[in-house]
């Protein structure tokens, strides 16, 4: 082991870069936990819907996006939607949508997963509750939101935590793209400098600290919340 | 869609002796091939630390928890890259490594990296598996006379070993998917070969389609291979089984 380290590339004025960075993990992050929910919660209906056709073609979204790499899946969507939008929205090609690509790669991504998870939360509300609320004269829809739901929401949310870390770790996939978040900016400082050995372990110390914090957060909650 | 299909060009000839479909197999051969031989080590080092997990001796079990907290809280890509670029710096073999093929170094620091990250989560089946037996058995073998060894060895694992086939299963197509993280640091696997692909033959929409009917191809087939492994493997009368 002859290597000497040289951690002054982690100083005030690249952690400024770094900091932006973690903005753009950040933000993404955000975008799909938040996108992914509610387009999850749509499949999950529409997978426990009583037509079948609503419920074959959710669980093909489900299966498709679930049996192909995330890598992949970013790869597509760096591909059509610029041309898409700007077919559509007719915004000029010098537009940068990097990172509205990676918004929308990410939030269709996560929905098929956290399709899965509000699914089975659902189903762990007891039959009883609907057939409740359904004989106080609600409808399908008004059952859902007022009675199941909450419910559900409460049984999975330990769940759709830790969900949002793993997605936080997904985000540095973004790398395939040239779109920099925290990962991208660690490695470029660390390749700038000639200090990649330095800036790779100094970021894989800082993703372990913001996920291992967390995931003690979300254990805390779920001895507090689950009875 | 005023789009021009023209999927004759994975038939055309490549740079090479070649024709573009070779690309896609010989992609496919890769991530085959790293996934199995990265999930034969992720398959072992997952069991030893799975039941270092359960063992009542603190310091393994405290160790054996601390590996699945630092190998699951950092991202693959990041690990990857530490493989790559750090590990020759620090291990101390790294020169003799800096040595060898550029290829061989980037399929060996994938190994490595998928193998150990996918062990994280092995070791929590694992653990999981052995947990969910009844106290009962463990201290049945114990009554027997038999060592922690013997009751491990004997009582534990076999029935362990066929309770976590089911959550095994996703994991082995898990180690597939992830396995595209190595196309970042240049080996040419399925995800490489299909941007050298759009590269090279300015086909995207055909070069990716192909590239994912692999994915799901590959995905097919881990699925019904480990049904007719689950099937095998259930426990009759079991939970779940």
């Amino acid at each position: 082991m002859s290597y000497h380290f040289d951690f002054s590339t982690v100083n005030v004025g690249n952690l400024g870069v770094l900091a932006q960075g973690l903005l753009v993990s950040a933000e993404i992050t955000a975008t799909a936990v938040v996108a992914g929910i509610v387009i999850g919660t749509m499949l999950a209906m529409l997978r426990l819907s009583s037509s079948r056709l609503l419920r074959t073609a959710a669980r093909i979204y489900v299966a498709l996006f679930r049996a192909v790499p995330l890598i992949m899946v970013l790869l597509w969507f760096f591909l059509i939607i610029p041309q898409l939008l700007q077919q559509l929205l007719h915004i000029s090609p010098a537009h940068d949508m990097r990172m509205a690509s990676a918004l929308i790669a990410f939030s269709l991504f996560e929905a098929a997963y956290y399709s899965e998870i509000i699914r089975a939360g659902i189903q762990s509300v007891s039959t009883g509750q609907i057939d409740a609320a359904r004989a106080l004269g609600m409808g399908y829809i008004q059952a859902m939101r007022l009675v199941i739901l909450p419910q559900a929401l409460r049984n999975m949310t330990p769940l759709l935590l830790t969900q949002g870390i793993v997605l936080f770790q997904d985000t540095s996939l973004v790398y395939v793209s040239a779109l920099t978040d925290f990962f991208g900016e660690a490695y470029g400082l660390g390749e700038r400098d000639g200090r990649v050995v330095e800036m790779l372990l100094f970021a894989g110390a800082v993703y372990f600290l913001i996920c291992f914090s967390f995931s003690l957060v979300v254990r805390r909650y779920q001895k507090v919340v689950v009875y | 869609m005023g789009y021009d299909w023209h999927w004759r060009v994975f038939l055309e000839p490549a740079p090479g002796h070649e024709r573009y479909l070779d690309w896609v197999f010989s992609g496919l051969k890769i991530t085959l091939t790293l996934g199995l031989s990265a999930w034969l080590i992720a398959l072992v080092l997952g069991a030893v630390l799975g039941v270092m997990r359960t063992l009542p001796n603190r310091a393994l079990s405290t160790f054996a928890a601390a590996y699945v907290e630092l190998f699951r809280n950092v991202p693959l890509i990041v690990q990857l890259f530490i493989w790559y670029f750090v590990g020759p710096e620090l291990l101390p073999f790294g020169d003799a490594l800096k040595k060898i093929d550029p290829v061989a170094q980037q399929y060996l620091a994938a190994m490595l990296c998928l193998g150990t990250y996918t062990a994280a989560r092995i070791c929590e089946q694992v653990r999981g598996g052995i947990l969910s037996l009844p106290r009962g058995q463990r201290l049945a073998g114990q009554a027997l006379g038999m060592t922690t060894v013997q009751t491990y060895r004997h009582v534990l694992l076999p029935m362990a070993a066929r309770i976590i086939v089911p959550p095994l299963t996703s994991e082995f197509l898990n180690i597939f998917k992830n396995s595209a993280v190595a196309s970042t640091v240049g080996l040419l696997d399925l995800a490489a070969q299909g941007r050298q692909l759009v590269d090279y033959t300015s086909r995207p929409y055909e070069s990716f389609i192909a590239i994912t009917v692999m994915y799901i191809l590959v995905n097919a087939v881990v699925m019904l291979l480990m049904r007719v492994i689950e099937s095998r493997a259930k426990v009759p009368g079991y939970i779940g089984a």
